[in-house]
């Protein structure tokens, strides 16, 4: 109990000042769409991220790497703040979207709405195809059967899978193959016209075949979308990424253009992980 | 705002069920309590005190009675099932599905069959033995599940060390098994005790209502041939006959102390499970 | 060799009740003639007339009550417990619901008779032995099992259901009721058809509170006689023919019980293809 009420006043008066004076200066250079700075999280009396400040730029695919448990899920759920579901998670520092912090006044249901996230297993409601995807928009209060439908289409033909399904919209959901499903999930993080679209190692769970079509989709829904992406496969990285974030142990080693990182790496420990001497 | 209309409703139906649940118990213990007199006590039933000594004892009985035939059959079956059954096999399936349909069946089939086959069939007449007979019956399968779930929540790690040790299959689950799953399975009996000490339909054809603590030291054994009542057929009786109303919020306050005790032992013996594996 | 004896147990007891229940009561029920007996509606042993269609009604009405009373009140705690209960309030709650599930039977029939008889015998027109007090008193003593069985089916739905509609910007609530309860739905059916199987088979607390006139009630302020009361209203002292109606009518309510333990496998089996 006395965990959540002290994650509920995570933010501290004078921090917020300092996080919105930096904000202010994000907003000029423009570029990016969500950052942080100078965040710290703990679970407990763990420190799990330390003094992270990271920008993400609008409309490219950001990769977050590095070994399992370095925290790079963790900060991505900080950024929808799917972390409030963790008993014992405690946040400091700042977290932006367009320049609002997004631990302030901005209301959760609304920031999850902008900032859509895909999970590492598949999970499709146990209902039908049409419905789940359906679930955001009437969820944000769009009833209109009409335009239901179009959104619908549209999410799954932005998701590269309308044509695998559109004729059994009124099927089960969990009768699709693992691919299917995660590629459903995305139209479903889509039809609720996110800003930001969360991956969290999204295609681990899957056959080679259905992770070079979500790898391509990617690419694709940069254009439109900001992505960040956890992925334990570099190659992954290398191939969707613009930008890619290293951590270790909980910090940020070093974060840059992607293809400058995995070349010409400034801090040793990277070197050492990209060259694959870390598991 | 529909999310508050949901939040009101799941509210509104908690504390409908908490103030039912308190209303109930509290009702009967302010009733009770103040005539929880030492006369309800006295050996003996009369007319003119209404003791449920007598009830009390005779509950013991039954209870101990119809446990020492249901726990032995119900703790060996669930071994059978666990430990020697292939689950695709026809008899497994009986086994399960009758277990099953046992649960589902009322109290009163069970006094009816009691009555037709103990009673009358076997000659038994209204007596102890004929109702803790029905009531293993009823219990049986509650103690089966339980201490099939308990049986299961074993690891596999125990059995196989009985094995590494030469122990026999029988040996291995008397002495590896059953020791881990005892808390489970003490559980279950509980839960099937509550069941009895708080049964009438199974009871008023088969035990009957005579309110006397069967006459072992005269008749020996053969006292198991008597008619009693058990505490909650006693309640049922005075309740019924309307003139002793206050001896009757009394005996309910005996009978809701029995269930907390047996449900408090039922969730000791359950922690035990967990922190024991 | 013991082990299997002690399981072959279940299977005799099962193979007696039948055998017992139908070789007694199957020919008083010939010799009454069977649409004589179902769907009769005078219950007169004196005269030799032995109708039970108003019992089998009583039986139904009085189920139906309980489940309107005592369904959603039980569905609602469930949620509450599963999804909205901090640690605390739960572990006073949980025993509180053992608690009304211990309970004997006698001991509700008698709350029923002190406390709901009298308050609508003076709020409400009739007796106060009614239909109404029979279907509260019902409802209230099937909640623990509603309760208990719905909070292990939503319990048990996966935790990325939940996580997934939060990710979509769903509300607790939304999330909870337009995710996790339909995920839910035939677990929480089974907890409905297992309530309707302990309301139907209740005997001493609806004996105590229903009146148990062997007439079709006109209003719930009526009295009313399900057949469990029919049996134990009148075995003590039935004989022959009566006492073979009186068997019969358990023949029925057990035909009921199996045709309602049917529905609940079927259900379940239903719960775990998906």
């Amino acid at each position: 109990m006395d965990a959540v009420t002290a994650s509920e006043k995570r933010i501290m008066e004078p921090e917020k000042e300092q996080c919105m004076q930096s904000t202010r200066a994000e907003a000029a250079a423009a570029e990016a769409k969500m950052g942080v700075e100078g965040l710290n999280l703990y679970y407990g009396e763990f420190h799990a991220l330390k003094d992270v400040t990271l920008d993400f730029p609008k409309n490219e695919v950001t990769a977050l790497i590095g070994p399992s448990g370095c925290g790079k899920s963790t900060l991505l759920k900080t950024l929808n703040r799917m972390n409030d579901l963790m008993d014992g998670c405690r946040v400091d520092g700042c977290v932006s979207l367009d320049g609002d912090d997004i631990y302030g006044d901005l209301p959760v249901n609304d920031l999850r709405r902008r900032v859509g996230m895909v999970f590492q297993q598949p999970n499709p409601f146990p209902m039908s195809i049409y419905d789940n995807i359906a679930f955001g928009p009437r969820t944000h209060g769009i009833k209109g059967k009409e335009e239901l439908d179009v959104i619908v289409e549209q999410s799954l033909r932005n998701a590269a899978i309308w044509d695998e399904v559109k004729d059994r919209l009124k099927k089960s959901a969990l009768g699709l193959s693992g691919g299917q499903q995660q590629r459903l999930c995305i139209a479903r993080a889509l039809a609720v016209q996110p800003e930001v679209l969360l991956l969290d190692e999204s295609t681990s769970a899957l056959d080679p075949i259905s992770t070079a079509k979500i790898e391509d989709l990617v690419i694709e829904l940069a254009s439109k979308y900001t992505v960040i992406m956890v992925t334990h496969n570099m190659l992954q990285a290398i191939r969707v990424s613009t930008k890619t974030a290293f951590f270790l142990l909980g910090e940020m080693v070093e974060a840059g253009d992607t293809d400058a990182l995995f070349t010409h790496p400034k801090d040793s420990r990277t070197a050492d992980y990209v060259s694959g001497r870390f598991g | 705002m529909t999310s508050k209309i949901l939040r009101t409703l799941v509210y509104v139906g908690t504390i409908l069920t908490t103030l039912v649940l308190a209303g109930i118990v509290g009702y009967i213990l302010i009733n009770g309590i103040p005539h929880l007199k030492p006369s309800l006590f006295e050996w003996t039933y009369t007319s003119e005190n209404v003791s449920l000594m007598p009830a009390l004892i005779d509950t013991i009985l039954m209870a101990l009675l119809a446990l020492a035939l249901s726990v032995p059959t119900g703790v060996g079956a669930a071994i059978y099932l666990v430990e020697y059954a292939r689950s695709s096999s026809r008899f497994v399936r009986a086994v399960r599905m009758t277990a099953e349909t046992l649960q589902g069946i009322p109290s009163i089939i069970y006094g009816l069959f009691g009555l037709l086959f103990f009673t009358t069939m076997l000659g038994w007449g209204l007596s102890l033995i004929s109702g803790a007979c029905t009531l293993a019956i009823m219990v049986l399968p509650v103690v089966m599940r339980t201490t099939e779930e308990a049986l299961l929540a074993v690891p596999e790690s125990y059995k196989q060390g009985g094995f590494a040790l030469g122990a026999g299959h029988v040996r291995t689950i008397f002495r590896c098994v059953l020791p881990s799953a005892l808390p489970g399975i003490v559980g279950g009996v509980l839960l099937a005790l509550g069941r009895c000490v708080g049964e009438v339909a199974a009871l008023l054809f088969t035990a009957g209502t005579v309110a006397q603590i069967p006459d072992f030291g005269g008749q020996g054994i053969f006292a198991i041939f008597d008619s009693c009542r058990t505490l909650a057929v006693h309640m049922y009786v005075l309740a019924s006959e309307g003139l002793h109303m206050d001896e009757t919020y009394a005996t309910a306050v005996v009978l809701l102390i029995l269930i907390v005790i047996l449900n408090m032992g039922a969730n000791f013996a359950a922690k035990r499970l967990k922190r024991g594996m | 060799m013991l082990f299997t004896l002690a399981a072959a147990i279940s299977i005799l007891a099962v193979a007696l009740i039948c055998v017992f229940l139908f070789a007694n009561g199957l020919p008083a029920m010939f010799q009454i003639g069977i649409p004589e007996f179902l769907l009769g509606t005078t219950w007169k042993p004196g005269s030799g007339m032995y109708g039970i269609f108003p019992m089998i009604v009583g039986s139904i009405y009085v189920t139906a009550g309980a489940i309107l009373v005592g369904v959603p009140a039980g569905i609602l705690t469930a949620i509450y417990l599963s999804r909205f209960a901090g640690s605390r309030v739960a572990s006073v709650l949980r025993p509180g619901i053992e608690l009304l599930a211990g309970i004997p039977s006698v001991v509700y029939g008698f709350f029923g008779l002190m406390v709901l008889v009298p308050f609508i015998r003076m709020t409400m027109p009739g007796r106060g032995l009614s239909l109404l007090a029979a279907s509260l008193l019902l409802g209230i003593m099937i909640l623990p099992t509603i309760i208990t069985v719905a909070k292990n089916a939503l319990d048990a739905v996966p935790r990325s259901y939940y996580e997934g509609a939060l990710a979509l910007g769903a509300t607790h609530e939304r999330a909870v009721f337009r995710i996790l309860v339909p995920a839910a739905f035939s677990g929480i059916m089974a907890a409905v058809v297992l309530g309707v199987g302990r309301a139907i088979g209740e005997t001493m607390a609806v004996v105590m509170v229903a009146g148990n006139q062997p007439v079709i009630p006109n209003s719930i302020f009526d009295g009313v006689r399900t057949m469990t009361a029919n049996i134990v209203l009148e075995m003590g002292y039935a004989a022959d023919l009566h006492r073979g109606a009186l068997i019969a009518t358990g023949v029925v309510l057990f035909v009921f019980i199996m045709l309602i333990s049917l529905l609940f496998s079927a259900i379940k089996k239903r719960g775990e293809e998906r």
